[in-house]
């Protein structure tokens, strides 16, 4: 008798590890997306700003963002590994080879896919993630009637601005106004989308986003091996259609939106 | 009279397991569109022996599509153009005249290339011998129909029991996995109640063994199902995960 070997050492345990963070992050751009659409609003900012302070600011989301920015580092770092075994296992390849005629061209290019996200990625946390964290962002004051809900805004100096700060008070009609001092991220993701390249770069991460989850998210659970009658059907439609095709229109939709339109 | 056509053949040819190999071109003429594809290779050998060269070396037992022993990645197809085919079943109608045929063997780091077009498949009997078999006692015969098993999975098992082991499978797959060889047996004796016994031990032996084989991981491309010749599912590779994860995080059993 002996011990088999342990699981994360195995080819199915690695991938094990691949199926369940892919999962994560999915469910990750759903939320992600839910918070997003709120720049379709055209109220300034007001309900994306204080969504933004909410995200980064209340204890039990922050510490799943700190899972998150693991599961990517986890699925990121297990693919290399995996994909370098992988190669060992053919030291020499075929002079003629027809993937077409047996596989589609997304399923065996993740790697090439992957790494074109984590380039939009390392983008996309420089342009807004760090210049929200390191006050590189405008700031913006809302004035909010408690009785009518009207929203009026204006923009505040560095000088002006402090921190996040709620505060009350009572206009010359007694009625309660509501004053929000905040960072301005809607207004720095108008000014990051006056650039027509990062536009096409969002655009183009979306679409090779998109062929990753054609094939990774029904991928997921097949390496854990759920593959129920019943469920099968759902599987693929949320694969291909949900997170192939809606998610990632979607997203891209937002730069376009505030390129064209703002 | 059945069509004649004139080939060319740029086959991979590799005195033994050290050596470089190369590629050589050569003519197959007058060549039947009745052959199979390995009866036009015998005809090319022929040609050769006569010639004093030392014929292409090339896998074969059967001929029937039964036994698993040819391979061939025959235009970057492994059993060539045609689906659920094996090498030796391959007509050469599916060819035309003039045509350029590159043939090459099976390419994974665990099929050593012995000589020529035939490689080394013995990774594949070391996996069988870690745990692709079942215990019983030794005695008088059973009496047939003793276990009763619905037909469903009596189909099921036996689907998966139709692996000839030919490879190729791994000669499709972009890492060189086995996982779909691999999963056939492991799956065909999971569905079995003569099976249960070892079911968990074996999953794990069998997965630890085509590891140490060096086989990669499996992608879900799909390639291994499209190109089987007894056309293995890839629901068995499924199976195969839900029994191996099973037993290491729910049960896990030692190993002979
Ligand atoms: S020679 Fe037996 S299967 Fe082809």
């Amino acid at each position: 008798m002996s011990k088999s070997k342990p699981l994360l050492s195995s080819t199915l345990g690695k991938k094990l590890i691949m199926s369940l963070t892919g999962i994560f992050l999915c469910l990750f751009l759903v939320v992600h997306l839910i918070g997003n659409l709120q720049l379709f609003k055209d109220d300034a900012g007001y309900a994306f700003n204080t969504y933004a302070h909410f995200m980064t600011n209340f204890t039990p989301i922050k510490i799943v963002s700190i899972l998150l920015y693991l599961t990517f580092v986890l699925h990121a770092v297990y693919a290399l590994v995996i994909t370098r075994k992988n190669k060992a296992a053919r030291p020499i390849g075929y002079n003629q080879s027809s993937g077409n005629a047996n596989s589609k061209w997304n399923s065996r290019n993740m790697g090439v896919l992957g790494t074109i996200i984590l380039i939009f990625l390392v983008t996309h946390m420089q342009n807004f993630w760090w210049k929200y964290h390191n006050d590189q962002v405008p700031y913006v004051q809302y004035e909010k009637n408690l009785d009518t809900q009207e929203v009026t805004s204006q923009a505040l100096s560095s000088d002006e601005f402090t921190n996040y700060l709620v505060t009350y008070k009572t206009a010359e009609n007694g009625d309660a106004i509501e004053v929000i001092k905040s960072q301005d991220l809607y207004q720095q993701v108008e000014y990051a989308f006056e650039n027509i390249g990062l536009v096409l770069l969002y655009v183009i991460a979306m679409a090779a986003l998109s062929f990753h989850l054609i094939h990774g998210f029904q991928s997921a659970f097949q390496t854990l091996g759920f593959k129920h009658r019943r469920y099968i059907g759902t599987i693929r439609f949320l694969g291909i259609w949900v997170f192939g095709v809606i998610i990632p229109i979607a997203f891209a939709a937002i730069p376009v939106y505030i390129y064209l339109v703002r | 009279m059945s069509e004649q056509m004139n080939l060319t053949l740029k086959v991979w040819r590799q005195k033994n397991k050290n050596e470089k190999g190369r590629f050589v071109t050569y003519q197959a003429k007058e060549i039947s569109e009745d052959m199979s594809f390995l009866e036009m290779l015998d005809v090319v050998n022929e040609e050769n022996t006569k010639k004093g060269e030392d014929p292409i070396y090339f896998d074969h037992d059967c001929r029937e599509g039964i036994c698993g022993m040819c391979s061939l990645v025959i235009n970057g197809r492994p059993h060539g153009p045609e689906y659920g085919t094996t090498t030796c079943q391959l007509h050469m109608r599916h060819f035309h005249d003039g045509q350029t045929i590159v043939i090459e063997p099976w390419r994974a780091a665990a099929f050593p290339v012995l000589k020529d077009l035939a490689v080394d498949r013995t990774a594949f009997e070391r996996i069988q011998q870690a745990g692709g078999y079942i215990n019983i006692n030794t005695g008088g015969v059973p009496d047939a129909n003793e276990i009763p098993i619905p037909k469903r999975i009596a189909d099921q098992a036996f689907e998966s029991a139709t692996c000839i082991g030919c490879g190729a499978c791994v000669a499709a797959c972009k890492n060189a996995s086995a996982a779909l060889f691999v999963s056939a047996k492991i799956a065909q004796f999971a569905h079995l109640p003569q099976g249960q016994t070892e079911r968990y031990e074996r999953a794990q032996a069998m997965v630890d063994q085509m590891d140490a084989e060096g086989f990669g991981s499996c992608t879900n491309t799909g390639a291994c199902e499209a190109e089987c010749p007894v056309g293995i599912k890839l629901d068995n590779i499924a199976l195969m995960n839900k029994e191996y994860f099973t037993a290491k995080l729910f049960r896990e059993e030692d190993i002979h």
